[in-house]
């Protein structure tokens, strides 16, 4: 334990603390500060000298006036509010909503709060965000919270580097797994041996990759070989604090303000309950775990009965690093630190190349049983032409399975350590209104749509329903996309991996959040059936470092258009072997997720490897907006589309 | 030199120019290619919400939101190493810089060895590469044979990727001022004992079409250079090595070497420095 209780300064920042009340005015002044962080020094671009900047404390109902002043000497900034409905010209993207703010002037940004809940800003300029220039926004909501709680803590989680995030690009613009040493290597194959059975299995599981020119390693781009983890600006060893007195109940704001990195979020000995996802308000879901995609924010509720300390342990996917922070009775208490788990290994099924047989499966040491049982389980696969299915291993089929409130799947893991995980979590989900029928009937889909030929690789998604089939009226498929030169896989059969939590987080023995247990407090605002469904790919040729959508980057691209108040369905098909985090500005994405009117509304949603899945868009703000992959370098290098709502 | 520097000149705006006007016509061909490619039958409608169009959107400021045209400049030595022997060290270099784009790039190759205090194998490439598949890229330029052997220029015309199986592989056919034809074939594998300890055997051959004795080079399989490279990446950018190289001729360029009194081959102990920026 450590020597003297260090009192935390008050509602700095960096404390975590919510500012006591809520202000409509805030002056807010970005420049450059020489700040040293584990050794690594850096002139961030921040607010106040501070990393992160300071917690913006609102409230719904109020119309917020915040002045930011650009003291850079000679670069232009921006704030976007990340998460927030406000007009286009508020929403602070250079190019789309404003002209940026240069150096010397103040913009003033004015709107209308309308929803409560975490959020948070950060720069949209240049890659000042990758730097430090982001912050949390707490909106109070009009009415007393649901979820009272004592204490209420904001935890940004983000990296630290001296590394410009222009080198990094140049970097892996020349290798592409430059930040990555934990390659498959000679040395690693004994153990890989053992984990495949066999050396014979593993040898052909290398050149399996190595035939598709890619590599089961690739988890994350950028990595700890040169990121230091921050929990509230604070590195590991500065051990951030936050205090709670025993039988409190805390509530814990996560806000993942990180520009490459998905961090998996567990508190050893304390069960999360999480409240809210992307701001709003869920049917809490008890957990161990969840992994939190760049740009996402979970509320969690916690209850510590004892009063000793507690590790907040934050693992970036790739297990290079962690961000860490204690929750304790008294300032200054280290609680045991525990040991990374193994790390993610990508599979066929990251390959979209659907569940392959166990025998066939490509998992490695992290994933001792077959990988494909929870994809499978999970998989709405629909009866289509078998050409492929060579592929294709389709354990049983269940019609209703990614509904919380249907029959639990079994589980069928070898090891029985983790029986117990999906089951508490299915607890029965209250019904949904009748008329809604949207997504909790859902019989056996069809490819139906008339008029539109789908091609194998199509599947339906949970919620595309006979019964909103015949009101689509276009559907945008781009079809397959090419392999090209910014494109070097296609998902053949991108599976539903909403149940699923994550590669690296399946039977890890612990109750880990995934998407389908999202639930939202009340049913969605826009009963209305979509009249038009937008599918889009998720490509990208890591070897060249380039991203983009259906083969192509943004340049070569042109915006998507979508009529005022248009009711739309966005596929996603990632036909890439990595998560990413997608972020519709200035809109709800409301995740069709099993949940029927109770979806959840996102802000930014991840779509994992070799994965299908569909949201809902209400198109009810008029402007340019945004629309990108929120991996700073995915998005730089392609993964960006200009959507105009007019 | 002079020569290749003017060639350079008149080759940069060409591969600059294109470079918009490619894309945006690759652009249009894919859309037609995605359109007619797939089984006529029942002709599936293939349409994107992002297609291409051209009506520019009105930016603000003209400013686009992401900059995803970047150009970058990168410059390796995959080689700069000293080949001993009992007789004298040989030093050699083998390295190359490219400048620009996702698609278009200019390349600049260059590789020779101090023997005897006497430059030989000097060879110096400047290509307009351009960017074809996932994998590979098509490469045209010229080809400088200088050093203090006779001057020799050619055209040049090849691919450079990443095969199956992670081979990293060249091929280039040259065309010469004089009617003569010559080709090339480099390979090289990394194989990774740890993600820092790096094994890597890499070879090149030459071939040509006629001989040419001043330059120690025969018809047909004319000379090979091959490594077997182990290196520390002590930092990316920078890891030194221990080898086992041969450079040798072959066939008729054997006798003539030989006949010249040289030496045919050696396989030496070499050191050296891969480096990179």
């Amino acid at each position: 334990m450590a020597a003297l209780p260090r009192p935390l300064h008050a509602h700095t920042p960096t404390s975590g603390q919510v500012p006591p009340a809520a202000s409509a005015r805030w002056d807010l002044r970005v420049g450059r500060t020489r700040i040293e962080i584990d050794r690594k020094v850096l002139h961030a671009p921040c607010i106040g000298g501070s990393v992160p900047g300071p917690i913006l404390r609102w409230r719904q109902g109020d119309t917020v006036c915040i002045n930011v002043t650009n003291t850079l000497a000679d670069e232009d900034t921006s704030i976007h509010w990340h998460g927030l409905r406000l007009p286009a010209t508020m929403d602070g993207v250079p190019g789309l909503s404003f002209a940026g703010i240069a150096p010397g002037q103040t913009f003033t940004y004015r709107f209308p709060v309308t929803q409560s809940g975490t959020y948070w800003y950060h720069s949209h300029s240049g890659m000042q965000e990758a730097q430090g220039l982001y912050g949390a926004i707490v909106i109070d909501p009009p009415v007393p919270d649901p979820q009272p709680c004592a204490r209420d803590y904001v935890i940004v989680l983000s990296e630290w580097t001296d590394v410009s995030p222009m080198d990094m690009l140049s970097n892996l613009k020349m290798q592409d797994d430059y930040y990555v040493f934990r390659q498959r290597t000679l040395a690693s194959f004994p153990r890989e041996a053992r984990a495949a059975g066999g050396p014979l299995a593993a040898l052909k599981d290398r050149l399996a990759w190595s035939r598709m020119r890619m590599a089961a390693t690739d988890i994350a781009d950028v990595t700890g070989v040169i990121y230091t983890y921050l929990l509230n600006g604070h590195a590991p060893d500065m051990n951030w604090n936050a205090i709670f007195k025993p039988g409190e109940r805390v509530r814990l704001r996560f806000i993942n303000g990180a520009s490459m990195t998905f961090f998996d979020i567990r508190i050893p000995g304390l069960e999360m309950l999480v409240v809210a996802a992307d701001g709003n308000a869920v049917e809490p879901v008890p957990v161990d775990e969840f992994r939190i995609g760049v740009a996402e924010t979970y509320d969690v509720i916690v209850q510590p009965r004892e009063a000793r300390a507690y590790t907040i342990f934050a693992q970036s996917e790739d297990r290079t690093g962690y961000a860490r922070g204690t929750l304790a009775p008294q300032p200054g208490m280290h609680g045991p630190l525990p040991p990374m788990d193994p790390r993610p290994v990508r599979t066929m099924v990251d390959m979209g190349m659907g569940d392959m047989k166990p025998g066939e499966s490509m998992n490695g040491m992290a994933m001792p049983e077959p990988a494909s049982d929870m994809q499978t389980s999970h998989t709405h696969n629909h009866p289509m032409p078998r050409h492929e299915s060579g592929m294709m291993d389709h354990a049983p089929q269940h019609p209703m399975s990614g509904m919380q409130a249907s029959t639990p799947e079994p589980t069928p893991h070898g090891d029985g350590t983790m029986d117990d995980m999906d089951m508490e979590d299915m607890r029965p989900s209250p019904p949904a209104p009748a008329g809604h029928g949207h997504g909790m009937s859902m019989p056996e889909h069809r490819m139906d749509e008339p008029m539109h030929h789908k091609p194998a690789a199509h599947m339906h998604t949970p919620e595309a329903m006979d019964h909103d089939a015949p009101v689509l009226v276009e559907v945008d498929d781009p079809g397959p996309p090419p392999l090209n030169v910014e494109n070097q896989n296609i998902a053949r059969m991108p599976t539903d991996r909403l149940g699923s939590p994550g590669d690296g987080l399946e039977h890890n023995g612990r109750r880990v959040l995934n998407y389908s247990q999202l639930r939202a407090t009340r049913p969605g605002s826009d009963p209305r059936p979509p009249t038009r469904e937008i599918i889009m790919h998720l490509t990208g040729n890591m070897e060249r470092y380039i991203w983009g959508f259906n083969g192509r980057k943004f340049s070569e691209s042109g915006p998507i258009r979508l009529r005022h108040n248009e009711r739309v369905r966005f596929t996603l098909i990632n036909d890439t072997m990595m998560e990413h985090p997608i972020h519709l500005h200035g809109m709800w994405s409301e995740l069709e997720n099993g949940q029927g009117a109770y979806r959840p509304y996102k802000h930014t949603l991840i779509s994992q490897p070799g994965s299908k899945l569909s949201y809902l868009v209400t198109a009810d703000a008029p402007g340019l907006w945004a629309y990108h992959c929120h991996l700073m370098l995915h998005m730089e290098t392609g993964m960006f589309r200009t959507v105009i709502v007019e | 030199m002079r020569r290749a520097l003017l060639l350079a000149a008149l080759l940069l705006p060409a591969a600059t120019v294109p470079a918009q006007a490619q894309s945006q016509a690759t652009a249009t061909a894919r859309k037609t290619t995605t359109a007619t490619a797939r089984k006529p039958p029942p002709k599936p409608l293939y349409h994107a919400a992002d297609a291409p169009t051209n009506t520019p959107v009105a930016y603000v400021g003209g400013m686009k939101p992401v900059m995803d045209q970047g150009h970058y400049f990168h410059g390796i030595l995959d080689q700069l190493e000293g080949r001993y022997a009992p007789g004298g060290t040989d030093f050699r270099w083998d390295g190359e810089a490219w400048y620009g784009g996702d698609y278009n790039r200019l390349w600049l190759k260059s590789e020779g060895t101090l023997e005897h205090g006497r430059l030989h194998d000097g060879d110096h490439e400047l290509l307009y590469s351009r960017a074809v598949s996932p994998y590979w890229n098509v490469q045209a330029g010229i080809r400088a044979d200088i050093d203090d052997g006779p001057t020799r220029t050619w055209g040049a015309l090849g691919v450079q990727g990443l095969a199956l199986y992670q081979f990293e592989f060249q091929a280039t056919a040259y065309a010469s001022d004089r009617g003569r034809f010559a080709g090339r074939i480099e390979g090289s594998y990394d194989f990774l004992l740890t993600n820092r300890l790096i094994l890597q055997p890499q070879a090149e051959f030459n071939l040509y079409t006629r001989s040419d004795p001043e330059r120690q080079v025969g018809a047909g399989l004319s000379d090979v250079d091959a490594g077997l490279r182990l290196r520390y990446e002590i930092w990316r950018k920078f890891a030194p090595y221990v080898a086992v190289s041969y450079a040798g001729y072959l066939t008729q360029a054997r006798r003539i070497v030989h006949d010249q009194q040289g030496e045919t081959g050696a396989l030496r102990l070499t050191f050296g420095v891969r480096s990179w920026f």
